[in-house]
């Protein structure tokens, strides 16, 4: 080749190159390989049905191209007579049938891999809620401090809503993300509290419907450390697409340390309960959990979407009796989406959030609620 | 038969009252294609909404709520508006005509099972302005998400869809007494044309499943109201079983609204390759087939809610299975063109493109068969775009194909072939703008029915949205080709294309307003 034409030739291929990986991000076309053994296999078998298809696909078009070029009247193409052959019919409809059976083997293969939840290292109950996601970590021993949290959209709304410059990882963030450990067996439980939602991790090539009064079970062995990110990927209401998940995968020292510190905070939990707490610190505390959780429904200034969700300016029940407020919050509104938020939410968390709406959007009852009022409720409650 | 009597026979009813009383099979063709095409433009502007709230990431134009709205009325417009009753009206057209008989076998009823469906829709559409709002639970109306938390208008959709099913159930024995019944003496089962075949058995599909979506709203509606727990699992019901009864109901459905289109794809073909259908004996088994399989694939639907793994295995194979007979056709209609003498009228593209397309969403659809690959695609935006190209490029563009095929036989005018193939063009472009895009989108991981998406799906939603409209758009040049068509245009011939066969090309355009009163020469009646 001449000197020249290498230089142009190399320019040219270093373009692409550049623009294509410029490109990949955005411009994602394919299904992601994943990080775990199952992920790998499936993405291979997608690749495998996918050539077929387009082996199968470049015949027959190619055929009818070839014939609409060339078998025209504009061209003096005499139609043939021919309008059936027993051969050929037979023909085409084994060999469809073998391509078939070539595609059946390694799929059930896979299936049979994908299916084998047993033996597990750990094991994690995720539960589905309108709109988060909860993770329990399974424990051995009952007399253990159990690891149990939400996982809730963090994108702020100023993003949705347009006010607030998106970022990079806008609607795929959470304010806790679930941690496990590489290279452990993982097994999910999956269910739901409400309606049907699904777990969905690309990387990983789970996803499982998460069913109310079902159990379902799911696995993985991660085998890279990293941030992994996925979404409910079944009609879930108001904000399913709204319900991010987000998997940090770490070395197991790291995640020893991280469940150890997690037993130690839900310690100090409970122990918080019987703390009192200022009414700065509650409204602040409030405020918080106010635009992470209820703000969906009830709205930034309070004012809900009536009918479905009522406001909270203004309302009997919040500026009414505190008891009742709190009991309200605390058992939800059943067969309504107002949720039982005593499940949900610790006593300091209540008590601050039942004094952020007795205090905010016009209402100015001057309460403030204290973790030990909300816990003597809730131990009734239980 | 009295003097007064026979007067009646010499032409329509003036005024509403035609339109009103009519038992004229052709008249009421004419309804039920009216009415389908009101409520694509209808589902269409639902749909632009979706692709225009979707252009870009955030939240514009609606709220999330009603943006579910949206996505669940454009589902059960276009499926059960749109679609079912364009094949319908199709149907009621052609298949006297094509059968050699003077009319269906019971007028009143069929007078019936089409007005029945305004007031269906005026019931679902207006839930759109009440306080609380349309269904927002998807076209699938997965229990609980439709009972224990829907709104409470989905009493009106209950009762909406059980009106539906019923034009539906009247409508297919309609046509099963017809074709049994009314075939003019020659026209043998294995002289019928596919279109008719392809209707008897989609006929038999409705009679079938109809039954079932009405029991499933029925469970729906006790659980809402009478305190039942079929799908409550709170009370001891089983939210999964929801799906199984749906999708017993949901897979034919799709059957039903592509076998049809077969139909009307093998009568096109022949006529503009000016060669007889390869293999019509093998198209009427492929067709009867696909209807029995359709039967027992319905969990490949599910395959993510954890059943069993002799399950998934078996509906995995089952639905694989189902590209055999499918693949039948497509290589009968290749082998049809291969070797003929091809033109291209408007009619004749929409058929080309109906066959490409129509494969490419067989091949995703084969994809998705395979379960472990399909827990990876279920519930993304490669599930949307594998069905809408079998129900655009394939129902609908079948559907436009046999508007433009039959039309001058209808109407008596030849329609405007420049404005046609502008339609087609704008109409496969635009399609292909709008829906490929979404391939890439689901493998990349996007769900469905989502409102607002992450920053890595923006590039390829805006090129979709881009194509949406260009798509919806063009319909309008349907709409206006069809009125020029109705007023006037050169005059249609009875043959009307060169190598077209059939019945209904013995008659004069437009095809008078009763026909075959006495049966047609059996010497007119051909192999297809
Ligand atoms: C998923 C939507 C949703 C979320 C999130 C939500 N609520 Fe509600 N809330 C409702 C609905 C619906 C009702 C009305 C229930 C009924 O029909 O009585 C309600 C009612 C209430 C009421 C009673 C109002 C009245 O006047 O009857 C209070 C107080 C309340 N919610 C507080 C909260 C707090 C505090 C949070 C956050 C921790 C919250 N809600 C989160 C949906 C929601
Ligand atoms: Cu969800």
């Amino acid at each position: 080749m001449l000197p020249k034409a290498k230089l142009w030739l190399g320019l040219v291929v270093a373009a692409l190159m550049t623009l294509s990986t410029n490109l990949q991000a955005a411009w994602e076309l394919n299904m992601t390989r994943g990080v775990t053994q199952i992920s790998r296999d499936t993405y291979d078998l997608h690749m495998q049905i996918l050539w077929w298809c387009v082996a199968i696909g470049v015949v027959v078009f190619g055929v009818m191209l070839w014939s609409i070029i060339n078998h025209r009247k504009s061209k003096g193409a005499v139609a043939a007579a021919f309008h059936e052959s027993t051969k050929v019919e037979i023909l085409w409809t084994v060999i469809p049938f073998i391509i078939l059976i070539l595609m059946a083997i390694p799929a059930t293969r896979v299936l049979t891999e994908a299916y084998d939840s047993s033996e597990s290292d750990l094991d994690i109950q995720v539960t589905g809620y309108q709109w988060r996601w909860e993770y329990r970590y399974l424990r051995e021993d009952a007399n253990e401090e159990e690891v149990a949290f939400y996982s809730i959209l963090s994108t702020p709304r100023d993003q949705i809503n347009n006010d607030l410059p998106k970022e990079e990882h806008y609607l795929l963030e959470v304010d806790k993300p679930l941690v496990i450990p590489v290279n452990k067996k993982v097994r999910f439980l999956v269910t739901s509290n409400d309606v049907i939602h699904a777990w969905w991790m690309p990387a990983f090539a789970v996803k499982k419907d998460a069913i109310p009064g079902f159990i379902n079970e799911a696995w993985t062995i991660v085998e890279e450390p990293g941030i992994y990110r996925g979404q409910c990927a079944e009609l879930c209401g108001l904000d399913h697409g709204f319900m991010p998940i987000v998997v940090h995968a770490v070395p197991q020292e790291e995640y020893d340390a991280w469940y150890a510190g997690q037993q130690q905070a839900a310690a100090a939990t409970r122990a918080a309960a019987n703390n009192v707490v200022t009414l700065s610190a509650a409204l602040e505390q409030g405020e918080e959990i106010y635009n992470r959780i209820c703000i969906a429904c009830h709205q930034a200034n309070g004012t809900g979407l009536p009918p479905a969700f009522p406001a909270l300016a203004g309302s009997a029940v919040v500026n009414g009796d505190v008891e009742a407020n709190i009991r309200l919050v605390i058992n939800g509104v059943p067969g309504t989406a107002m949720a039982a938020y005593g499940r949900q939410l610790n006593p300091v968390e209540l008590s601050a959030i039942i004094t952020y709406i007795r205090n905010s959007f016009g209402n100015s009852t001057g309460d403030l609620v204290q973790p030990a009022d909300v816990n003597t409720i809730l131990q009734e409650a239980q | 038969m009295s003097a007064a009597h026979d007067d009646h026979h010499h032409g329509p009813a003036k005024g509403l009252s035609r339109w009103l009383y009519t038992t004229n099979h052709k008249d009421i063709g004419t309804l039920y294609l009216w009415f389908s095409f009101a409520m694509f433009l209808l589902g269409g502007t639902f749909a632009m909404v979706i692709r225009a709230e979707l252009f870009q990431p955030g939240l514009q134009l609606v709220d999330p709520n009603f943006f579910n709205q949206m996505t669940t009325m454009h589902g059960l417009v276009m499926v059960f508006g749109a679609v079912m009753p364009a094949f319908v009206g199709l149907a009621n057209w052609l298949i006297p005509m094509m059968i050699g008989a003077p009319d269906m076998a019971l007028p009143r009823m069929n007078n019936w099972s089409f007005w029945i469906l305004p007031f269906a829709f005026a019931m679902l559409s207006s839930t759109l302005l009440m306080d609380a709002g349309a269904p927002n639970f998807g076209w699938t109306f997965y229990a609980p998400l439709s009972t224990t938390y829907a709104p409470e208008t989905v009493t009106f959709f209950i009762f909406a869809v059980h009106l539906m099913g019923a034009s539906s159930i009247m409508g297919s024995i309609n046509i099963i007494a017809t074709v049994l019944n009314m075939r003019a003496p020659g026209m043998t089962m294995m002289k019928m044309p596919l279109f008719v075949w392809t209707w008897l058995i989609t006929a038999y599909l409705l009679l079938a499943v109809m039954p079932v979506l009405a029991g499933v709203v029925t469970m729906m509606l006790f659980d809402v109201h009478f305190g039942t727990s079929f799908f409550n699992a709170a009370g001891g019901g089983d939210p999964v079983l929801f799906q199984h009864v749906f999708w017993f109901f949901g897979h034919p459905e799709v059957y039903i609204m592509i076998l049809p289109a077969f139909g009307v794809i093998s009568a096109i073909i022949p006529t503009f390759a000016r060669k007889r259908l390869f293999g019509y004996d093998s198209m009427v088994y492929a067709s009867a087939s696909i209807a029995f399989l359709s039967f027992i694939v319905w969990a490949h639907h599910m395959f993510t809610v954890g059943m069993p793994i002799a399950g998934e295995l078996f509906f995995m194979y089952a639905t694989m299975l189902i590209a055999v007979p499918t693949g039948v056709k497509v290589f009968n209609w290749t082998a049809t063109m291969f070797r003929g003498s091809m033109t291209f009228e408007t009619p004749m593209l929409f058929a080309i493109a109906f066959v490409v397309l129509f494969t490419m969403g067989g091949f995703t659809g084969l994809m998705l068969a395979i379960t472990p690959a399909d827990f990876q695609y279920h519930d993304t935006y490669f599930v949307v775009a594998h069905f809408h190209y079998v129900l655009v490029p394939g129902s609908v563009f079948s559907i436009m194909a046999a508007a433009y095929y039959w039309m001058p036989k209808w109407t008596g005018h030849m329609y405007d072939e420049r404005l046609g193939k502008l339609h087609f063009w704008m109409s496969f472009i635009g399609i292909n703008v709008l829906f490929f895009p979404q391939h890439f989108l689901g493998l990349a991981g996007m769900p469905r029915r989502v409102p607002d998406y992450a920053l890595q799906f923006a590039d390829f939603n805006w090129i979709s949205s881009i194509g949406g409209f260009m798509f919806g758009a063009s319909q309008l040049i349907l709409l206006v080709v069809v009125i020029k068509c109705i007023k006037g245009g050169p005059k249609a011939t009875a043959q009307v294309w060169e190598g077209a066969q059939g019945l209904e090309w013995t008659l004069e355009s437009p095809a008078p307003y009763h026909t075959f009163t006495t049966p047609p020469d059996p010497k007119l009646i051909h192999a297809q």
